[in-house]
């Protein structure tokens, strides 16, 4: 299932490679031009029956994970993260490193020496460290270099009767979604959008938006789901298993008004489930998008995805699929918003 | 070393880059074809070939302080240009563009050093005599004298003369068929500003950035694996860019072609006009040169001349060979 290659397939911000030669052998026989550009951006135009308006559909090939920057004496791993993370969720998880996926776990000082105040505290990024097995520098020296890029080491699997579980569902969700969308016939010219760099601060949408120059985008996106014990139902931001999520506004963008009701109208008219994304916060390839050239016209829709940038995230199939069906009303409907 | 004294002692905060840039100027334009300064304060100088076109980038601006509010007695109140350690600021001295000098001080109660608890004193007898010196709007340096001995080099804004003067280096030794663009670029510490606009108009193939970047090899420091006088250190990530691949191999396989020091540099806190440069337009293949430099932002920055030996040789060797 494309899904789950695309989840098991690393590639942490900068070093999308694995995941884009997946999509591109899934969609190149759809597609009627073909452009990778200097950053790594993967561009597909599907022809439609109209060239009289350029239409863009967006997601991120990214996900969030480390840099090896350094190697100690006994052979340690340094790191930073790339993207958001929080280290509270890292601590004893698996990692693998590099283009031999070699194996490590994110350590931490054992718990009898610390004291108690340190054990109140989060420890910060910089006193945990990447453990390989290896015996010292030299020997750690032989499976890993500076600059190494490190992604969680999780596999996907199927949770109960309509989940899944795995790591980057954002925002390999919008990229399956994109790869299923490219096979229909559409009625203006559409390109379909791969992005880098999303989690280090849309960087590669930027590019692309310049390039494509569209009068239309949407960003197909996976967002906080906060619906969990301890947070408050105006804190949930968006809820699993109540369908696509439409953007208002977050950090990064105000979307118009006009785009995001006729989405979430568009959706109850036809019977998707659809639920407004409730809190100000986040941001994605929107923020860059919409501000590029003299402006674009440019909303959101989300997949809810619980435990995001973790080693392990989940999301309903149905709600997948709820943003799927709402895209494909766009790719549709063009006429009726611009 | 007397041109990178020349370079490191002159006046420059971001925005009021004009001293800074009549001294460059003279010597780029010795050492280049043509010599433009665009809308922004960038100062262009293009080597013309028919070869690839490459962008080189070293910001010219400092950081520094700008006067807000003077008052009844003559004390000057200011804000920040570019990033400053406000703990570090008290009883540091500064310079104004007019050679005017002043000393920051602080109100009694300020624990936190908040800027603005400090304030310039220049001696003004009150506000009228303070004018005379000192306008609301006027930007001042901080100052700190240029020093060496056979290894280091210990300056005020080393951040990025030092840069400038490895690409001025560089420009003397070029000799190939690639069009070359060494850009002296505006308001980098204000928001990587110049490097945008002039990537813009430029639109090169590849570009690189010649700046500073921390070192991890002080005692109990940050943790970085760049140490000083171990060589160029190689970009690979700042919070700015991640840098594409092809330039970051080309830099490493040409310093170990011409047996050149280098490092491997992964710097977490701050960004490089190689993150505005690679983001210009359609996008652009863009790598970073640093130099490895202890105390960034301080009156005392220090690097080594190792160092900067082996950055401009890598940088040369990059000009004249990168297809």
């Amino acid at each position: 299932m494309l899904l789950e290659k695309l989840c098991n397939a690393d590639g942490v911000s900068g070093n999308e490679k694995e995941v884009r030669e997946i999509i591109k052998e899934y969609a190149k026989d759809y597609a009627d031009e073909i452009i990778c550009d200097t950053m790594g951006n993967l561009m597909l135009k599907k022809c439609g029956k109209s060239s009289k308006k350029t239409v863009m559909i967006s997601c991120h090939m990214d996900e969030v994970g480390f840099i090896v920057s350094g190697i100690n004496k006994d052979g340690y791993l340094e790191f930073q993260s790339v993207g958001g993370i929080d280290t509270r969720v890292i601590i004893s998880k698996k990692v693998r490193i590099g283009k031999d996926k070699v194996k490590g776990i994110i350590g931490l000082k054992a718990i009898h020496l610390t004291t108690k105040s340190e054990r109140e505290k989060v420890p910060k990024e910089s006193d945990l460290f990447i453990d390989i097995g290896a015996k010292d520098a030299d020997d750690a020296r032989k499976y890993v270099k500076l600059g190494d890029y490190a992604a969680f080491d999780t596999e996907y699997e199927k949770l109960g009767e309509s989940s899944i579980k795995a790591k980057a569902i954002d925002d390999r969700a919008g990229c399956c979604i994109l790869c299923e969308l490219i096979k229909e016939e559409l009625p203006y010219d559409t390109w379909f959008c791969f992005c880098v760099q999303e989690e280090v601060g849309l960087r590669g949408a930027q590019i692309v938006a310049n390039r494509i120059n569209p009068d239309i985008a949407l960003v197909v996106e996976s967002t906080t789901c906060s619906d969990v014990p301890g947070a408050k139902e105006h804190e949930y931001v968006t809820r699993m298993n109540y369908g696509a999520a439409v953007s208002i506004m977050d950090r990064s963008t105000i979307v118009p008004k006009d785009f995001s009701q006729w989405l979430y109208n568009t959706a109850e008219k036809n019977g998707i489930k659809v639920q407004y994304k409730s809190l100000v916060s986040g941001g994605n390839d929107a923020g860059a998008i919409h501000k590029s050239l003299g402006g674009i016209k440019t909303a959101s829709v989300s997949v809810p995805c619980r435990y995001l940038h973790s080693p392990v995230s989940i999301a309903s199939e149905k709600d997948i699929e709820a943003v799927k069906e709402l895209c494909r009303k766009y790719l549709n409907g063009i006429d009726e918003i611009i | 070393m007397e041109l990178l004294k020349t370079l490191a002692s002159g006046y420059g905060p971001s925005g009021r880059e004009d001293k800074i840039r009549n001294t460059i100027a003279q010597y780029a334009k010795k050492l280049t074809d043509e010599v433009i300064v665009d809308t922004l304060g960038n100062l262009i100088a293009h080597k013309k070939g028919n070869g690839k076109k490459i962008m080189i980038a070293a910001h010219m601006d400092e950081i520094g302080v700008i006067a807000t509010v003077i008052d009844d007695n003559g004390f000057i109140r200011f804000s920040a240009v570019g990033g400053l350690y406000n703990k570090d600021l008290f009883a540091r001295r500064v310079c104004f563009e007019n050679g005017v000098v002043g000393i920051i001080g602080s109100e009694e109660d300020n624990k936190d050093r908040k800027i603005a608890k400090l304030y310039i004193d220049i001696g003004a007898k009150n506000r009228e005599d303070a004018e005379k010196k000192v306008k609301t709007g006027d930007m001042a340096v901080f100052m700190g004298e240029f020093t060496e001995n056979e290894d280091i080099v210990i300056s005020k804004a080393l951040d990025n003369r030092a840069g400038c003067y490895v690409m001025l280096e560089a420009m003397k030794r070029v000799k190939t068929e690639n069009d070359l663009y060494f850009v002296f670029t505006a308001q980098e510490e204000v928001g990587l500003r110049g490097a945008k606009t002039a990537a813009y108009s430029i639109a090169p193939q590849y570009a690189l950035s010649i700046d500073v970047t921390d070192t991890g090899d002080t005692p109990e420091g940050i943790k970085m694996d760049v140490k000083l006088g171990k060589g160029a250190a190689v970009k690979i990530m700042d919070r700015s860019i991640l840098c594409d691949a092809y330039i970051r191999g080309l830099l490493i396989e040409l310093a170990k072609e011409n047996n050149i020091p280098y490092q491997l540099e992964i710097m977490n806190d701050g960004g490089t006009d190689a993150g505005a440069i690679s983001l210009s337009g359609i996008g652009v293949k863009t790598g970073g040169i640093s130099i490895p430099t202890r105390y960034i932002h301080s009156p005392s920055e220090m690097v080594s001349k190792d160092d900067l030996k082996s950055c401009i040789e890598l940088l040369t060797a990059f000009i004249n060979y990168a297809r």
